[in-house]
């Protein structure tokens, strides 16, 4: 049917005859291809880079500057599945080539590089972005240009675009879970909120804050923003020894993370003493951090590599295959690793690459195969997903002690937290 | 609150602001020597901090993987070996870079900025883009207890008594030395020691080195109380030079002032105050002294 609808075209457009006729001696040839059932000019009417073997997809991450600490897991993870995506036989019967782009950690370089990558790559999708500096930085970009990101990181909610689906968890999702757990574990009532001071953990602890107080009837005792990169925490860990609270509550990042939690242990405030539970520790950070001194702390994640299911066990083994036996996996990791699986369900669910397409047909999109067990992508293209508690070990990895029953729903606009 | 727990927290406060006067004093006093005894201005510092950083890192992992019985007693070997390799690296910088441009300071800001993303890339691809962790003996780990409520950080007198140690030991060469006589004179008139027979050429190497050799020595030390990656010397950068600048360029015990200065300010506010407020605070003091004085607190007497 193909060489039909191609003819039809035939005065129309020189440039489509030519690409038809050259699809014509692989339809004759290969009688159960994909290049019948899904010919170039079918799944691809808006001029992506898209060959009948081949479509190009683009990565935008920083491999280099102060986030590449971050961000190289994401590169990993989103490679891995691209590689595995190839070896089942690609996509719609086209392998995925990857065009790598540097963000150097420099956000006006990510809207500069994206611009590259749909102008003039005219890639089909991008995986990429780890800030939301970085993110809200190109989104203006993907809008105009009608590109479509997978973003991989849990941020701040308070954003939804047509042409960005978020893997990683919106505030909420990470946090009212975790602040309930906390109360009815641990019986926690005082709380006191540490954060760096930028939009993520600011935001994150309105949320909690609104939580604690309106919904649990607890009370915040201590709300603290400290500089990023601050490597000093003494006076603030005495101002936290005189509030004694129940649990400290806390989204410290980068150096500062680090800082933070050796001198707590420094200071005497060890996890037999006191509870802790944070939104920013993965196993990535206990790299740095080192195990011992986050031991019997806690986090709230959707991810940990020790989940035990079969899923994880798999993805567990071929990370470390692909990455070396010491390499481990962070809930961002986990998250970038699912963008090319999403893509390629929306897109075989599409039956075409055209962004609008795809876009239309990821709400609904379910994903058995993930690491983190069943996700689902909601109509606000973030994603149901479980939330769970992990407790830091002395080898730098989590146990994971309790996980919601049911998937939470995405919502980045929550009502009464604003 | 009862009295006893004001009277601790009071106690630990205090210790705070020690230790952070220990830091800072740390970290400036490499940049002292350079900026203040030769007047380049080393951006790369911080990064001559991540090589000290970076040894402990490897002595860590050769120690627990060739000698797991030493864990306890390989970090004074660690520090006196970070002198030594920083020192080693700022004897070439100056040699295939510095040298050339002493007739030009402003480009040696330039210069060494780009050696400090050099070394940062290098660090990358050396160690790899994630952060390390060392592993510390224990009796550097924790607190000291003496009654209940009182902990009072080891990591934090460790670096207390090592900024001690390195400061007299600089002062003592700087003052009581062949070498620091030769710095002096240098300083005072480069073309009247280069007349009475210094050889202010050797002397400058050897000022550059030591000056990264204490930088060396003090991200050694921060590896027990900061994190250890491939940017973590940009952390203090802008920390050291605040002391250095604050406490007048040409004066070490303008430094030790300094240092003193902001870290009580700092940790005080802090305590008072929120995190970054505390911080917009000791910057607008500062930025009001240097309006003031802008030679800084202690200024050479130096016949120009």
């Amino acid at each position: 049917m193909s060489s039909k609808s191609d003819q039809s075209k035939m005065s129309l457009d020189r440039r489509r005859l030519l690409q038809g006729l050259a699809a014509l001696p692989l339809v004759s040839m290969s009688g159960l291809s994909f290049g019948q059932a899904f010919p170039t000019t079918k799944v691809n009417t808006t001029g992506l880079a898209i060959t009948d073997t081949e479509v190009t997809v683009g990565q935008l991450h920083s491999a280099t500057g102060t986030m590449a600490i971050s961000e190289t897991g994401s590169i990993q993870a989103e490679q891995l599945a691209i590689d595995e995506i190839n070896a089942m036989g690609g996509i719609l019967g086209r392998k995925i080539k990857v065009i790598k782009e540097d963000g150097a950690s420099d956000w006006p370089t990510f809207a500069e590089k994206s611009r590259k990558l749909l102008v003039n790559d005219k890639v089909a999708t991008v995986f990429g972005c780890w800030t939301s500096a970085s993110r809200k930085a190109v989104l203006p970009i993907f809008e105009k240009e009608n590109g479509l990101l997978y973003y991989p990181t849990f941020y701040e909610g308070l954003e939804q675009s047509k042409n960005v689906i978020y893997t990683g968890q919106e505030a909420t999702q990470q946090i009212i879970w975790g602040l309930d757990w906390a109360q009815k574990e641990k019986g926690a009532k005082k709380f006191f909120l540490v954060g760096s001071d930028y939009i993520w953990p600011r935001t994150s602890m309105k949320i909690a804050r609104k939580h604690i107080e309106n919904f649990q009837k607890g009370s915040v005792v201590g709300e603290e923003y400290y500089p990023l990169g601050n490597t000093n925490f003494n006076s603030l860990i005495n101002k936290i020894k005189i509030a004694k609270p129940d649990c400290i509550f806390c989204a410290v990042v980068g150096g500062s993370n680090v800082a933070f939690y050796k001198q707590l242990k420094a200071a005497g405030i060890t996890a037999n003493k006191q509870f802790l539970l944070t939104l920013s520790v993965t196993e990535d950070e206990m790299l740095g951090i080192g195990g011992e001194n986050f031991e019997g702390f806690y986090a709230s994640m959707k991810y940990f590599q020790s989940l035990e299911n079969d899923n994880n066990k798999k993805f567990v083994a071929a990370f470390k295959a692909k990455y070396g036996p010491k390499a481990v996996i962070g809930d961002v990791t986990q998250a970038a690793y699912l963008g090319p699986w999403l893509w390629k369900a929306a897109v075989e669910k599409a039956g075409s690459f055209d962004v609008d397409k795809v876009v239309a047909a990821s709400p609904g999109i379910e994903l058995k195969t993930a690491p983190e067990g069943y996700v689902k992508i909601h109509e606000n293209h973030h994603l149901w997903s479980k939330t769970r508690i992990g407790m830091g070990q002395a080898d730098g990895q989590f146990k994971v002690v309790a996980e919601s029953p049911e998937l939470i729903e995405p919502n980045p606009f929550p009502k009464g937290y604003q | 609150m009862t009295f006893d727990e004001i009277y601790n927290i009071a106690l630990m406060q205090g210790f705070a602001g020690l230790s952070l006067f220990a830091v800072l004093l740390l970290m400036g006093l490499g940049l002292a020597i350079i900026f203040g005894q030769m007047g380049v201005i080393n951006m790369a510092h911080g990064e001559f901090m991540t090589i000290g950083a970076y040894t402990i890192f490897l002595f860590s992992s050769l120690t627990e993987s060739l000698a797991p019985g030493l864990i306890q007693v390989y970090f004074p070997i660690a520090i006196v070996c970070a002198f030594l390799i920083a020192f080693a690296f700022g004897w070439l910088a100056e040699w295939a870079l510095i040298r050339h441009l002493y007739k030009r300071p402003l480009d040696t800001l330039l210069a060494t900025w780009g050696l400090s993303l050099g070394m940062q890339q290098l660090f990358r691809s050396t160690f790899g883009p994630k952060e390390v962790s060392p592993t510390l003996p224990d009796w550097l780990m924790g607190s000291w207890a003496p009654t209940e409520g009182l902990d009072i950080p080891i990591n934090g007198m460790f670096v207390l008594a090592l900024t001690v140690v390195v400061t007299g030991g600089v002062l003592l060469a700087l003052y009581k030395s062949r070498w620091g006589l030769r710095v002096r004179a240098t300083v005072a008139n480069r073309t009247m020691a280069n007349a009475i027979g210094i050889n202010t050429t050797r002397t400058d190497r050897l000022t550059f080195a030591i000056g990264c050799g204490v930088a060396g020595v003090a991200g050694a030390a921060f590896t027990t109380i900061g994190s250890t990656g491939p940017t973590s010397g940009s952390l203090y950068i802008v920390d050291a030079f605040l002391v250095v600048t604050f406490g007048g360029a040409a004066s070490l015990w303008g430094t030790v002032v300094s240092a003193f200065g902001i870290a009580q300010t700092q940790s005080i506010s802090e305590f008072f105050l929120s995190g970054s407020n505390a911080k917009v605070l000791t910057l607008l003091m500062i930025v009001t002294i240097l309006m003031l004085r802008p030679q800084g607190l202690f200024a050479a007497k130096v016949r120009r």
